[in-house]
């Protein structure tokens, strides 16, 4: 009965997605027809209704209700509790219902909350949206139906793959989510202001907290599934340019971009064309990236739940929304592009500057993503990674950092490189000192020192924007960039550290052996056998000693999982504030050794916590938002709004 | 500047420059791209390949096969492992791997491999790729799995 509640709900729902797209057209005619009065109801009731649908799907999970087919092929009636939750996401059909969740409530709260935009473009924007969202209600319903009975209930479920047995993994695909669908909101933004011709600073103030939100999303999503893959794959790294993480990162590389000029918009009236198109690639991007996720078109090692099939169901509609986006960019850009004009030496040049270089890394990433498949075509088998991925990045990065660090500093619309000499010159001094100390000191690699020397740099010129005001009166947006930019400086410090002085150590040992690795001595205690509610696994206990100072319990673990059988490493890590010891515990030699894997990583943690700051930065900034977008509403003069807006951005 | 004309003119001539800068910057990334990408990309093997056409030593390649059954074995220093990966022709490379062994490891099961080939004609492999559950093998071995069986009907073409 639950499951045919859920699937009820989510069809009226997608009845009512068309009733939106119907009533926002006609409403582009006739604004007082009674179908132009149905739209936004429509799209609030959709919203609830998808809740409702993934509700239930919830409480089958809950229940374990193994007449029901996805409950049988991912859960199991001994997992923990949170797992059986998670569970509901875990596997593709229940991961598009969150999708089409997300998305009917977002598409709800436009409906609900937002009054700025001509009421015109605001119905273009929700059938823009209802459009988006009817294709993947057709997905579900067609292909990926969540709520379909087995003819007969199973007895035992199958359970969740051990690997995504893990708290962390658990939360991750719904922040991704949040971000891909408040992209999806942006999308439909942008078309429906294409759509009406109105491309203006009101369009883009509607348009930012929507873009903000989801490029927190994105940021915590990434900054998890990093830590995630670092601790649980057991390998010590924390990015390996997989396809599957590069899915993440091509969409918030475009938000990024997004971010920026929407801001220009906003504050300046320039870049309208480029901010639609942005909009559009942005959400092209969060497509491709489950394209190629669900797909399994491409090799990769976190890839699950893929068919051939569904991925080309979504190829068709990635093909449908960009093609169509990019058909109505086609003919209407050229009549939104007239916009306010600006100096290179200008934030809005500053801006462009990172725009662009944006734009030339997540291009560069598409490309090696796409390019094994484009081989493939020729019948060669390729895999590209770090090698080609760093320096190749390097080039767009380094120079996008460096403006980074000063492009805040400049004025609007014209300003004179001398005004900042000064913090220039400081910035660049600091960086060649650090340069040519760590070029002097070391046999390390370019890449990693000239990175330490550029967050060192940018970690200084973020707080610069700050200099000679009244900390209490800078604004919270302000605030928020400082964070956001600082935390990419402690995130590119972390991760230049741990790729210069990481040390490893790979050994096997008999119990009671010593090992070393960087200024740790490892002990290995004992190995024990242990028991989890569903798994057994073979435990190492070391004591690991920092120096002379006290020792510290490490208990790495080779678990067993029954449902489904198989094998994972449970890695420790022992954190300090200058870094992380991170052991692994393999198997046994038929000597009776016991493999050790040891890393020391330098400050490793500040890739995490930069990437924290980066999103903290943007929760401040889009409070921040919030704040001034009430206070304008009482504004009275348009030129009070400006000079609100120039001083905060 | 006060005639609207010719600020007119301006902006559209700032909006070109702007375009074609951004343009250049991108089709350069673009070109840049494809320049490191003949250059660093790793290209596939199976045993078979190799046999017929060796890559050069130390180069980074990706080797794909199965683990044949009873060749896995730990050396001397108990952190090395070697083993024969083998495909479906009966081609073999001998590999040898030093570190923890994925989970899923196991003989006559597919594996993937990053490394390189030394003067021995020994696969080093820096990084190995297992199946990662029941549901997830990797595409090479998908493909592999499906084509082995064509191949070996047909071994004249594949000589030439």
């Amino acid at each position: 009965m639950i499951a045919e509640l859920g699937l009820a709900a989510l069809w009226i729902a997608a009845a009512l997605a068309v009733l939106q797209l119907v009533g926002g057209a006609v409403a582009q005619r006739d604004p007082e027809s009674d179908l132009a009065k149905l739209v936004r109801p429509a799209a609030i009731i959709q919203g609830v209704l998808a809740a409702f649908s993934f509700v239930m799907l919830l409480y089958l999970f809950a229940v374990t209700d193994l007449s029901v087919k996805l409950v049988a092929t991912n859960s199991h009636s001994d997992k923990p509790m949170i797992f059986k939750l998670a569970g509901a996401w875990g596997n593709h059909e229940g991961s598009m219902l969150l999708w089409i969740t997300v998305m009917a409530m977002a598409g709800g709260l436009i409906g609900l909350v937002e009054r700025r935009l001509p009421e015109k473009t605001m119905m273009a924007t929700l059938a823009a949206q209802a459009f988006v969202a009817m294709g993947f209600y057709a997905f579900i319903l067609l292909s990926s139906n969540p709520f379909e009975r087995l003819p007969q209930p199973a007895i035992e479920g199958m359970g969740l793959n051990p690997l995504l047995q893990d708290i962390g993994l658990a939360f991750h695909p719904p922040t991704l989510y949040f971000g891909y669908v408040g992209l999806s909101v942006a999308f439909s933004f942008a078309v429906g202001a294409l759509l009406t011709r109105k491309v203006g600073p009101d369009f883009a103030r509607a348009m930012r907290p929507w873009v903000l939100g989801a490029w927190i999303f994105l940021t915590l999503g990434i900054t998890a599934g990093s830590y995630w893959a670092y601790y649980e794959l057991g390998w010590g790294g924390w990015w390996f340019w997989d396809p599957v993480e590069n899915a993440s990162l091509m969409p918030w590389l475009a938000a990024t971009a997004l971010l920026h000029s929407v801001s220009v918009l906003a504050a300046r009236d320039a870049l309208r064309a480029w901010t639609i198109m942005l909009g559009v690639v942005a959400f092209s991007m969060s497509m491709l990236g489950t394209f190629l996720v669900r797909s399994g078109i491409l090799t990769s090692v976190h890839a699950f739940a893929v068919d051939p099939e569904r991925g080309s169901f979504i190829l068709v509609l990635l093909a449908l929304y960009i093609g169509g986006a990019l058909l109505l960019f086609a003919l209407r850009a050229g009549t939104v592009a007239e916009g306010e004009r600006f100096a290179i030496a200008s934030r809005e040049g500053a801006l462009v500057f990172n725009n662009v270089m944006l734009s030339a890394i997540l291009g560069i990433v598409l490309l090696g993503t796409l390019y094994p498949l484009l081989t493939e075509a020729f019948d060669v088998r390729v895999s590209v990674g770090p090698p080609y991925f760093n320096p190749v990045g390097a080039i767009f990065v380094i120079p996008m950092l460096m403006v980074m660090a000063v492009g805040p500093l400049l004025r609007w619309r014209n300003d004179n490189f001398h005004r900042v000499k000064l913090p220039m010159a400081m910035v660049a001094g600091i960086m060649l000192a650090v340069l040519a100390l760590v070029l002097v000191l070391g046999s390390y690699g370019w890449l990693p020192m000239l990175g330490l020397a550029v967050s060192i740099g940018l970690a200084i010129g973020s707080f610069l924007p700050l200099r000679g005001r009244n900390l209490l009166r800078v604004p919270t947006a302000t605030w928020g960039m400082v964070i956001a930019h600082f935390g990419i400086a402690v995130a590119l410090f972390g991760m230049a550290s741990e790729s210069a002085f990481s040390e490893e150590r790979l050994a096997a040992v008999e119990v009671g052996d010593s090992t070393q690795v960087g200024p740790w001595t490892v002990v290995l205690d004992q190995v024990a056998p242990v028991a989890g509610p569903n798994w057994t696994a073979i435990e190492g206990r070391l004591s690991a000693q920092y120096g002379d100072g006290a020792a510290i319990d490490l208990r790495p673990q080779s678990r067993n999982f029954w449902a489904p059988p198989q094998e994972t490493t449970e890695s420790t890590l022992a954190t300090r504030w200058n870094g992380q010891l991170y052991a692994v515990i393999g198997n046994q030699a038929s000597d009776g050794r016991w493999q050790l894997r040891l890393w020391w990583k330098p400050f490793v943690t500040l890739i995490w916590y930069g990437g924290i700051l980066v999103a903290l930065g943007g929760l401040l900034a889009l409070i921040g938002r919030l704040r001034t977008d009430l206070k304008r509403r009482s504004a009275k003069s348009r030129n009070a709004e400006r000079k609100l807006e120039e001083a905060e951005v | 500047m006060t005639d609207p004309k010719s600020y007119a003119m301006k902006a559209k001539h700032q909006r070109l420059i702007l375009v074609v800068v951004a343009l250049a910057a991108i089709i350069g990334a673009g070109f840049l791209a494809a320049y490191a990408l003949q250059s660093e990309a790793n290209y596939f093997y199976e045993p078979g390949q190799i046999a017929a056409d060796p890559p050069e030593v130390g180069q980074a390649i990706r080797l794909g096969g199965m683990v044949q059954e009873g060749s896995l074995n730990t050396l001397e220093d108990g952190i090395t492992v070697a083993f024969v990966v083998t495909d479906k022709e009966s081609a073999t490379v001998d590999v040898r791997y030093t570190g923890i062994l994925p989970d899923l490891f196991v003989e006559g099961s597919g594996v993937v491999a990053d490394g390189r080939m030394d003067e021995e004609g020994v696969f080093i492999a820096d990084e190995l790729l297992a199946k990662h559950d029941e549901n997830y093998v990797p595409r090479e071995l998908q493909d592999m799995d499906q084509h082995a069986p064509d191949k070996t009907l047909i071994p004249a073409e594949q000589t030439t």
